[in-house]
């Protein structure tokens, strides 16, 4: 078969009909989503589907805000991803220039106490974890979700394993220069590791954000709670207004795929170079 | 620094003798400084996993062998908590339900993300468009993408379900999904497959990235047909990453908890009840804190042998 002068083989056409129908199968949870979320209650279930509606129901992205506090939910939701988030990449990348590049006594048994805890499931220690913040006082608090999720084992072994792959050389060159560790860390190993972070905010952003369990263990008060809790909420009260529940799932969706999409071409190459292919 | 000549020093020894003496201490001094340098680059991070991750990890295994309810005062328990997990039926259920939850996902998640990523390693038109929205799922709100698939999979009124019917299935053959004993596991299951695929698919395209493409030229040389090139190069290639994935797969299906609370809530009975959700009924709703803490423990030890096993095998080959 010819297209466009171009000889296309049978397998061509079989890998992209494959491909096609999978990433359709794959995207149409999220059609199916954004369709309903244009519609009146009692449609969205209608026989077949009218997958854009003609009547398009933009009151429903109108009375979301209303109808629960979504706009508070984001804000909480926010705050707690982006202090996470910066707080992570802080410390992580902090600690794994030192774990990387620099000599000090116990570094090896340091080193092994995180690799220790990456392959430890968060569920097994949640229980005294929760107990240990309610004896802090920090029950019922955002302070509680940041302490947990922001120092976290995965973090310095992914950016301790880029810093690996950058020459040692580099550092010398810039203590003969006359820069101390701190400023080879900000201005060197910073800079290079762009991949690396990339991939880590990719990570702690969509964990934080989509955090299920964390939030539902320790925010009760209505105004603390976070986009997901909040939503849950919103679903169990509103079980059968289908189209408010669409529309606030499409509005919780947006900030995730901002930043995915922003930052997704370092993600392959981020996965690639921290060297998690083994 | 300065570097003292030899010739120089051997002559001159009555004056550099003390200097020397200077320059051991201040080395010791630059070794001790460079030392508390590098603590100053781990402490913050270190500080908040040790408080927050590493002790709460060795209460949680002295709890597994006390009785508490979070507010009375705590007592030895023994092995009370460990035979408790013998004659405990939903505990059994939790174990088995995990067990095939993994067995099935983790073989199955794992032959998809392989497929997906040798199909997009090719220079098809649109590549990076198909990795980004495979990848998607994997990033999507898991509240919101739950309840988009109990609206689909709806016995009665759901999308799947209708098509199935279109299709000619007689109703009273149609799946139940999340709401039949039967097939909630499998509805969970499908769930898991869908949502993670794409994640281990970008790690698999990183392998095959790895390969070099010598290999498959001589192999090719060798009158290898694509089948033969997939099995005596891909596969061999790509069994670190296929390390990897299956680690983190098994680990990832043992902690299963969100997508179980938010489809079928464990039931309908204890049909899709496993260990994560029963730890978390054990204890923050029972609040039979060191109970929970032991099924913990067995959650762990059961990842730990995995793991273990797999880094075995690993080395074996």
């Amino acid at each position: 078969m010819r297209i466009a002068g171009r000889k296309i083989s049978g397998g061509t056409i079989a890998v992209y009909l494959t491909v096609i129908v999978v990433t359709i199968i794959m995207l149409l949870p999220f059609a199916w989503m954004l369709s309903a979320s244009l519609k009146l209650d009692r449609d969205v279930f209608a026989f077949p589907i009218e997958w854009i509606p003609s009547h398009p129901r933009w009151q429903n992205y109108v009375d979301i805000w209303t109808k629960i506090p979504l706009a508070l939910f984001i804000y909480n939701t926010s705050k707690l991803t982006i202090i996470v988030t910066v707080l992570q990449l802080l410390t992580s990348s902090f600690a794994a220039y030192a774990f990387a590049k620099l000599h000090f006594p116990y570094k090896n048994t340091l080193f092994l106490g995180y690799i220790a805890t990456i392959a430890m499931p968060w569920q097994v220690y949640m229980v005294p974890q929760f107990l240990l913040m309610r004896e802090f006082g920090l029950n019922n608090t955002h302070l509680a979700l940041i302490c947990l999720q922001a120092f976290t084992a995965f973090g310095v072994f992914l950016m301790r394993q880029f810093y690996m792959s950058i020459p040692n050389e580099l550092c010398e060159a810039a203590r003969i220069d006359g820069m101390n560790e701190y400023q080879i860390w900000a201005k060197i190993m910073l800079p290079l590791s762009k991949p690396a972070l990339s991939t880590l905010t990719i990570f702690t952003f969509v964990t934080t954000w989509n955090d299920f369990l964390g939030p539902m263990i320790y925010l009760t008060k209505t105004e603390l709670k976070t986009i997901q809790i909040g939503l849950r909420m919103f679903i169990s009260q509103y079980s059968a207004e289908y189209g408010l529940i669409m529309a606030a799932s499409v509005v919780a969706l947006i900030p995730v795929l901002i930043v995915f999409l922003s930052l997704q071409r370092f993600f392959v190459e981020g996965v690639a170079s921290s060297g998690l292919k083994g | 620094m300065t570097l003292a000549h030899p010739a120089l020093s051997d002559n001159q020894t009555a004056g550099i003798k003390p200097k020397r003496k200077v320059r051991v201490v201040s080395k010791r001094r630059r070794k001790v400084e460079n030392a508390l340098i590098a603590y100053s680059f781990i402490a913050p991070n270190f500080l908040g996993f040790a408080v927050f991750t590493l002790g709460p990890i060795l209460f949680a295994f002295a709890l597994a062998f006390m009785h508490w309810d979070g507010s009375n005062p705590i007592t030895f328990a023994g092995l009370d908590n460990f035979w408790r997990l013998f004659q405990d039926k939903s505990f059994i259920d939790a174990f088995w339900n995990t067990i095939i939850y993994t067995v099935v996902s983790v073989p199955a998640t794992l032959i998809c993300a392989l497929g997906l990523a040798i199909l997009l390693n090719q220079k098809i038109f649109g590549r990076d468009f198909f990795r980004t929205a495979l990848f998607f799922p994997y990033v999507a709100s898991l509240v919101a993408v739950a309840v988009v698939w109990n609206m689909i999979f709806n016995p009665e009124m759901g999308l799947v379900n209708m098509v199935l019917y279109t299709i000619g299935i007689a109703p009273e053959n149609l799946p139940g999904w999340a709401a039949d004993r039967h097939w909630a596991m499998v509805t969970v299951i499908l769930f898991g497959i869908w949502k993670s695929m794409g994640y281990y698919m970008v790690i698999y395209l990183a392998g095959l990235q790895g390969i070099n493409s010598e290999l498959y030229e001589a192999a090719g040389l060798d009158g290898a047909n694509a089948w033969q090139k997939f099995i005596h190069v891909t596969v061999p290639q790509l069994a670190p990453t296929t390390f990897f994935v299956t680690v983190m797969l098994t680990i990832q299906s043992f902690k299963v908890f969100d997508q179980v609370y938010m489809i079928t809530q464990g039931g309908p009975g204890t049909s899709t009840l496993v260990l994560v959700y029963h730890i978390y009924n054990e204890a923050f709703i029972s609040w039979d804190l060191g109970y929970s803490s032991m099924i913990a423990l067995v959650l762990f030890l059961l990842v730990l042998t995995l793991t273990v096993i797999q880094f075995r095998r690993q080395r074996e080959d």
